[in-house]
């Protein structure tokens, strides 16, 4: 399995996949979520290398441009607007102490579990060979016409849903008129957040209406 | 004539709901003579349905009339029906004719009773149930009537409730019987199991036929003999008899002399092909009965209450009638128990009225030449003093001589319980004639003692309603007066069929034997007497232990030879210690076993439901820390799940 | 490589996405743990997609990637309008399903 023959394929494996790794053991472990943002990127690099080495040539280059390019961004600029620092401490105690370990096992097993699974029952299949395909099956050109051909129905919902999550974000973040801006009345620090009613909650559904009601308009 | 059966019960029942509804309007004495009217058309309807079975062949000579169908559930079809035949017509005659002479005679016993229709009201429901017992063609339909004496016994007892004595009187007598209930109950059950029918014809076909044998045949019988023994009181059930007394006269005579007590006796000779089954169980019977009679006459000696006397007599004679239903003699049983009836109603009635001349005090040691004041009531009391004591031509040597004598024939234990029925028949001519000569005869001891007003009256609740005699207790100047018409009548007919009672059923041939025939559709295996000879030998030992008896209470009594203290002992008089050793146990052992188990109620039964639900409580309470609504809480939830669901999919793998 | 390698990557991101998403508090952090397992589903369904020589499963991943960005932009505007109210809530603090 692992054992195979070192070509370049295995050598740009090892490094893709180190790079992986270890970006998602900074996204997990970070205490800065800068760092966590950043961390992302480079797992998300590291998955586009390995897309590259599978000869998913074009799914490599939307991932760089969507994933690392738009979504990424879009996480820096929320941590920018809400200025959050190293605000949390990523070794806090757990109140319930035993949930850590617990995750980490839970993990761990699902990841274990799955991959056991899926590795038994691929052994178990026979039939197709395991020569690599011609490569002009992952064209680019391939690739779209199966896209509109076969799956042209998720392609066209896939697009109305793009659609309803701008919509959505805009109707979200939009301030209702009329509504009590509480950035005019800065919360007491030493109260406690959780002491709080839940205005948040409550002012959400009623920003969300009267602004269905100003864009209707 | 048949269709006529059902207006027996329903005339007493009639009465009872005109008592209910306007008894109080009708008042005394009105309410009193419908009542007593009621009655009297019910014997006429047993007199008639009587000519009619007679007027039949005897093998037809069963009728059942079945008026609707009472409890149709499944294989249970039990209906309301009841059976005619010589038995129950018996038993109906002397019930419904015994019971107007008394209804006649309470007219002017409990006048001036506030409550006087209430009195009737009760008398009435009384004789419907004691009907339903005795017509009843199944098991079931006996014990709604079982269970309705049972109860009228408990309201007449307390009839005067204000005094708690009585009150109590009424509650032991109920609860007694009740003890015997049971026993009636588990025997229904174990006979519905075994025969799969409640009816009479059916459970003796059944017995005839084989189909109850052995074990269960015994172990029915004596379930049967316990609910017997309670009802009829035996030993050791016996203990509420006396103190029954403490309700009005006419009650005693009607409830505990002739009718009620001998529906225990009425039930064994009803089942009797199922006794002949029974193997050891008849001797249980005839053992029990013996050895009660003998107790009771033991206790009658020294009793100092006129009709204490009376009640123990009672016990001691119904011990006679289990002896004999023991030994098989099931028609001499029925015999007996029509003369008892006569003789011991006469007896408790014209006690009644002595108590009434004599200003309700009932100890007999304030009695004594009443002969002269009472002469209707001495004559009459004479008359069934001899009955019962057992001198012939009176009724009761015919009855009690045929119980003997098929002791006697009954097996090697038969001589032993002869012997003891005649040791008792001896007792009882002693104490009988004892409370005789201490109240007729003698000297006028009222007039000499001197009496507390509080402690003359010994029974205060009759001073309730005693408004037109001197009530405030005996005075040395009180002057005993005859009964009215309606009391004496009544006794005057009794004392006739007390005399005339013993042609039921004379030895001397075989067209004699009237009720022998009469019975003999019901008695499916007749008792053998012992051949003529001995029969006549075991006859003249009979009359003279019953003369021995009277010479001796003689001789104690009025010539003053021997001591009355040797013969009336402690132990006699506190009856045995049994009435105290129940009330020791149920109060101090009982109480203990009762108090545990009503703490293991409460702690087990009622803590294992409670428990439950505070159990359920407090897994509510830690469920509810399950729905935190922290977010992450639920997501490790879910992580969790999906990592065994794996697992599952990896062990349906065949890893 | 052959295929097996790099499902186990997928597999060893995929668990540590689910780590990070369970452990952390930062709502932002947890969202970014989503994404890393997302890509880790990615990445094996390509792998899945040349071992089997099927063009599909590079489609499933376009659309994989469609929704995940549609699914940032809700999310992180949600975040946004809770954040604004209540600055430096973090998940635990949201405990608005509590039963």
């Amino acid at each position: 399995m692992l054992a195979a023959t070192v070509n370049s394929e295995t050598i740009v494996w090892i490094i893709a996949s180190t790079i992986c790794l270890l970006g998602s053991v900074g996204v997990v472990g970070s205490r800065n979520p800068v760092h966590s943002a950043l961390s992302l990127v480079a797992t998300l690099f590291g998955v586009a290398v390995l897309f590259v080495a599978q000869q998913a040539y074009f799914l490599a280059v939307v991932q760089v441009i969507v994933y690392a390019g738009a979504i990424v961004i879009l996480f820096l600029f929320v941590i920018m607007l809400l200025g959050v620092d190293s605000q949390e401490d990523v070794w806090f105690v757990e109140r319930r102490i035993w949930r850590r370990p617990l995750a980490v096992v839970a993990g761990a097993g699902l990841a274990v579990g799955i991959l056991v699974t899926i590795l038994v029952v691929t052994s178990q299949v026979t039939g197709t060979p395991s020569a690599d395909p011609p490569s002009s099956d992952f064209d680019v050109a391939n690739l779209g016409s199966v896209l509109f051909t076969k799956y042209v129905y998720a392609f066209e919902i896939t697009s109305v849903l793009l659609t309803i999550a701008v919509v959505g974000a805009v109707v979200l973040t939009r301030k209702a008129k009329g509504a009590i801006d509480l950035d005019e009345f800065p919360p007491d620090p030493e109260a406690d957040p959780a002491d709080e009613a839940d205005p948040a909650d409550e002012a959400d559904p009623e920003t969300a209406a009267a602004t269905v009601d100003e864009v209707a308009r | 004539m048949e269709h006529l059966i059902w207006l027996i019960p329903a005339l007493p029942l009639v009465g009872f709901g005109i008592q209910l509804v306007g008894g109080r309007r009708l008042g005394d004495p009105r309410a009193g003579w419908v009542a007593t009217g009621m009655v009297a058309a019910s014997f006429l309807a047993s007199v008639a349905v009587f000519f009619d079975l007679l007027s039949r062949s005897e093998e037809e000579r069963s009728i059942t009339q079945t008026l609707f169908q009472w409890i149709p559930v499944g294989n249970l079809r039990i209906g309301m029906g009841f059976l005619a035949d010589p038995l129950s017509i018996t038993m109906c005659l002397f019930v419904t004719g015994i019971g107007s002479l008394i209804h006649l005679y309470s007219i002017g016993y409990m006048k001036g009773d506030p409550r006087y229709s209430k009195f009737f009201l009760y008398l009435n429901l009384f004789i419907f149930s004691m009907l339903m017992l005795v017509l009843g063609e199944n098991l079931l339909v006996t014990f709604l009537g079982w269970e309705g004496v049972g109860a009228c016994s408990y309201f007449l007892i307390a009839f005067w409730h204000t005094d708690t004595a009585n009150a109590s009187a009424g509650k032991k007598a109920f609860i007694t019987n009740r003890v015997g209930d049971w026993g009636f109950m588990l025997a229904t059950f174990l006979t519905w199991t075994v025969v799969g029918s409640l009816n009479y014809s059916d459970i003796n076909a059944a017995a005839v036929g084989g189909s109850i044998t052995g074990v269960t045949a015994t172990a029915i019988v004596v379930l049967f003999l316990v609910a017997a023994t309670g009802k009829s009181a035996q030993l050791p059930l016996f203990v509420w008899l006396p103190d029954a007394m403490a309700g009005p006269t006419p009650v005693s005579a009607l409830i505990h002399a002739a009718t009620m007590v001998t529906s225990g006796v009425y039930l064994l000779v009803r089942l009797n092909p199922l006794l002949f089954e029974a193997g050891w169980a008849n001797d249980a019977i005839a053992w029990v009965g013996a050895i009660t009679a003998l107790v009771a006459a033991t206790i009658a000696i020294s009793q100092n209450d006129i009709k204490k006397v009376l009640a123990y007599s009672t016990v001691s004679q119904l011990g006679f009638l289990f002896l004999a239903v023991g030994t098989g003699n099931y028609v001499a049983a029925i015999f007996h128990m029509v003369t008892h009836a006569f003789f011991k109603a006469l007896l408790f009635l014209g006690s009644g009225s002595v108590i009434h001349g004599m200003a309700h005090d009932q100890d007999m040691r304030h009695y004594g030449n009443l002969r002269r004041y009472m002469p209707i009531t001495a004559g009459t009391f004479i008359v069934g003093w001899l009955a019962i004591a057992g001198v012939p031509p009176f009724s009761g040597f015919w009855s009690k001589d045929e119980i003997l004598a098929g002791a006697w024939s009954f097996g090697p234990s038969g001589k032993v319980l002869w012997f003891i029925g005649l040791v008792t028949a001896l007792m009882t001519a002693f104490y009988m004639t004892r409370q005789v000569v201490m109240t007729f005869f003698g000297t006028e001891r009222w007039r000499e003692v001197e009496l507390d007003p509080a402690h003359a009256a010994t029974d205060p609740a009759n001073a309730a309603h005693a408004d037109e005699h001197d009530h405030h207790g005996l005075t040395p100047d009180h002057e005993p007066h005859e009964s009215p018409w309606t009391m004496t009548v009544p006794l005057v007919v009794l004392a006739g069929l007390a005399t005339v009672g013993g042609v039921l059923n004379l030895p001397f041939a075989d067209g004699l034997h009237f009720l022998e025939h009469w019975l003999d559709p019901v008695i499916v295996h007749p008792h053998e007497l012992p051949a003529v000879p001995t029969l006549v030998v075991l006859a003249g030992l009979a009359t003279l232990g019953a003369l021995l008896g009277i010479v001796l209470a003689g001789a104690v009594y009025v010539r003053r030879q021997v001591d009355p203290s040797l013969i009336e002992r402690e132990v006699f008089a506190k009856g045995w210690y049994i009435d105290w050793a129940y009330s020791w146990f149920t109060g101090g052992p009982g109480r203990d076993a009762f108090d545990a188990t009503a703490r293991f109620d409460q702690t087990v039964v009622d803590g294992a439901v409670n428990g439950t639900a505070a159990l359920v409580q407090r897994a509510g309470v830690r469920s509810r820390r399950l729905q935190s609504g922290q977010v992450r809480g639920y997501a490790l939830g879910i992580a969790v799940g999906a990592v065994l669901m794996v697992g599952y999919f990896m062990t349906r793998m065949g890893f | 490589m052959n295929q097996n390698s790099y499902l186990i990557l997928s597999a060893a991101m995929f668990s540590i996405g689910a780590i990070g998403v369970l452990v952390r508090r930062n709502p932002l952090v947890m969202f970014m743990c989503v994404e890393l397992m997302l890509n880790a589903v990615n990445l094996s369904f390509v792998s899945f997609s040349r071992s089997l020589g099927n063009v599909d499963g590079q489609v499933i991943v376009v659309f994989v990637m469609v929704v995940a960005a549609a699914e940032v932009v809700v999310g992180l505007a949600i975040v946004l309008s809770i954040m604004r109210r209540r600055p430096g809530a973090n998940a635990d603090d949201l405990t608005m399903l509590r039963g």
